[in-house]
């Protein structure tokens, strides 16, 4: 099953997402946003690419909302505090909460190529639906 | 594809009728040839989404540069009653007081044309631009404080310009009721690092020439004129503003439910202007508004200081002066004629830009007798335009005109369809030299992805809403 794939959107990005669980959906999404954003050019240095353990736990009115506030939450830990997401699992995931583990590093430009500056997560035309393969998810970013 | 039928006003205006729970209808000002561009894309829909929201005065209205958007399409103008309407954060936009910027020089192009790329490298150089860039402009909590709350008048104050400039910036560079205890840490945060930055995407810092003048009088009076070297400056209030209006969108939708208001877009989420939530964003609206004021004077002066040190001009030779600093992603409460009354309303201009015209008293004074300048940057390689608002604007946009080309093409389209290709050859060409931080982002800009910015001017000239006075050329662009 692939994880994500991007539609387009005049002036902004819109991106596809896709998981046979729940939990899985939301680690794609993590996943897809970074891999949209970021391109690993060099291998993390000694110095620099420092890996730290990080939970959080988001909360949301419904489940679409929940992954706004999930994306919202990775996109300001790269935008506000310059954190590469690495690997992340969902720990647990109702509908309105949701409890992620990720490893992330620092941004070191000579490590981390922006392919895609995403500025912001929008809820416009944003759906979150249970298909037969699992979930899937559309959400609009701003670029 | 969106299914709603518009109905012919007239050569330039399309009405959008009510139906459902639209409050009122919407107008789309636009020629043939930009109606049929509407029928590929969600735009038309947006202007009826806008039209649901409580309080709306008259008219959701798009202008021609309208496009898909998230929320307001893009090119939006919607006014609302401050008793029974509502604030968006989304009818602002991310970039809160994204807006142009315009220098006028006493150079003419043979002044430049040997040491052009000598300085756009320097300007290059000296303008922080690209994605996370860092200004050089360092931020004590104190001093933060102030620039949100006072605006291009603290940049002023701190060694920036002139107060000359503060008289041709709209709101003399600042909005009144700005609160800094209504923005949050993270935003604030945000903003510490990033004063005197240009930004990535579609920001820019152009050079260009009067190539164009239609209308000598008001031209004389904006102090244009054939020949001259312009610099337009392009870009907001950076990841301050994006951080503001994401904290209160997220507030808004959390407790949409409690205002009983039904959205169409969740995006649309939003509080009445009387509520505390309401005038807490206005407040915190206000400081991002006011930070991309500071920001863009910080940039003019450098840029001043470059072009002084590069080609060796003193302050009066170059004799650089601001024609105009215009905002087009803001909310404002302005005063208009509603059915005969005069009343305060809070406009949200969505990528539109305010056209007030001759006479009125936010005009500056030096400019009331033709009209305000209205900035229209069009893509990297057909330069812009400079109008002057018209008495028609007061009458049906609330004020308000076009801000750009718009775009066309999805940045994805953008970049398939540059494969192969040199954009900045291209552009090279047709006499534009392009320095920027990434290939990608050149082309995601190429000029195809947007409309042409003349069939747009030339809507807004013909429907009396702002006149045409001069035509730029664009002859260097840094983009980050």
């Amino acid at each position: 099953m692939k994880k994500y794939e991007l539609f387009d959107h005049t002036a902004d990005l819109g991106m596809e997402i896709y998981g046979r669980t729940k939990r899985d959906l939301f680690a794609n999404a993590a996943f897809a946003l970074f891999d949209v954003m970021i391109q690993d050019v060099r291998p993390p240095t000694k110095r620099g690419g420092k890996e730290r353990l990080k939970i959080r736990t988001v909360q949301g009115a419904d489940v679409e909302d929940l992954l706004v506030n999930f994306l919202r939450e990775l996109l300001y830990g790269f935008n506000g505090l310059g954190w590469v997401l690495n690997r992340g699992s969902i720990l647990a995931c109702t509908n309105k909460k949701a409890v992620a583990q990720y490893d992330v590093e620092t941004y070191h430009p000579k490590r981390h190529l922006i392919k895609t500056e995403i500025k912001a997560v929008t809820y416009h035309g944003l759906s979150v639906q249970k298909i037969k393969s699992g979930w899937k998810a559309r959400v609009i970013f701003d670029v | 594809m969106s299914e709603i039928k518009l109905e012919k006003l007239d050569e330039n205006r399309w009405l959008l009728p009510q139906t459902g729970a639209m409050r009122v209808p919407g107008i789309i000002y636009a020629n043939e040839k930009i109606h049929d561009l509407l029928k590929h894309d969600e735009s038309a829909r947006q202007v009826a989404n806008v039209a649901h929201l409580p309080g709306i005065v008259n008219f959701s209205l798009a202008m021609p540069d309208v496009h898909w958007g998230y929320g307001f399409p893009i090119g939006g103008v919607a006014a609302f009653d401050l008793e029974t309407g509502v604030v968006s954060p989304g009818g602002v936009g991310y970039d809160i007081n994204c807006g142009c910027r315009l220098m006028a020089t006493r150079l003419t192009l043979p002044d430049i044309r040997d040491r052009l790329k000598e300085l756009t490298e320097a300007l290059y150089r000296r303008i922080p631009s690209g994605v996370g860039s860092t200004g050089y402009v360092k931020l004590s909590g104190k001093d933060q404080k102030k620039v949100l709350e006072e605006g291009a008048a603290w940049a002023v104050r701190a060694g920036y310009g002139t107060a000359q400039d503060l008289e041709t910036t709209e709101d003399g560079g600042c909005i009144v009721g700005a609160d800094s205890e209504k923005v949050s840490a993270r935003a604030l945060e945000r903003g510490k690092q990033q004063l005197g930055t240009l930004g990535s995407g579609n920001h820019f810092l152009e050079i260009e020439a009067v190539e164009d003048i239609f209308d000598e009088t008001a031209a004389r009076v904006f102090g244009l004129s054939k020949g001259q070297i312009v610099i337009m400056i392009h870009t907001g209030s950076r990841g301050l503003g994006y951080q503001i209006c994401d904290d209160f969108l997220a507030l808004m939708v959390k407790h949409q439910t409690e205002t009983g208001i039904a959205l169409p877009d969740r995006q649309l989420a939003c509080a009445y202007l009387s509520s505390g939530r309401g005038q807490n964003y206005l407040a915190a609206m206000a400081c991002a508004a006011n930070y991309a004021w500071a920001n863009r004077q910080i940039l003019m002066h450098l840029t001043r200081e470059v072009l002084e040190k590069t080609l060796r001009v003193s302050p009066r030779e170059l004799g650089m002066r601001l024609v105009y600093d215009v905002c087009h992603n803001i909310a404002k409460i302005e005063k208009f004629s509603v059915a005969g009354r005069e009343k305060k309303l809070c406009v949200h201009r969505k990528g539109a830009t305010r056209a007030y015209p001759a006479g009125h008293e936010d005009v500056p004074a030096c400019y009331r007798s033709v009209g305000q300048p209205v900035l229209i940057p069009g893509d990297m390689g057909s330069g812009s335009y400079v109008l002057a608002g018209q008495a028609k604007a007061m009458d049906e946009t609330f004020g308000s005109a076009c801000h750009g080309a718009g775009r066309v093409m999805s940045r994805s389209q953008a970049i398939r369809s540059s494969r192969g290709r040199s954009i900045s050859r291209e552009l090279a060409d047709r006499g534009v030299l392009v320095l920027a931080g990434s290939k990608g982002t050149l082309s995601e800009e190429m000029p195809e992805a947007y409309k042409n910015v003349h069939d747009v001017v030339e809507v807004v000239h013909d429907a009396g809403i702002a006149k045409k006075v001069a035509r730029l050329k664009s002859i260097a662009c840094i983009k980050g």
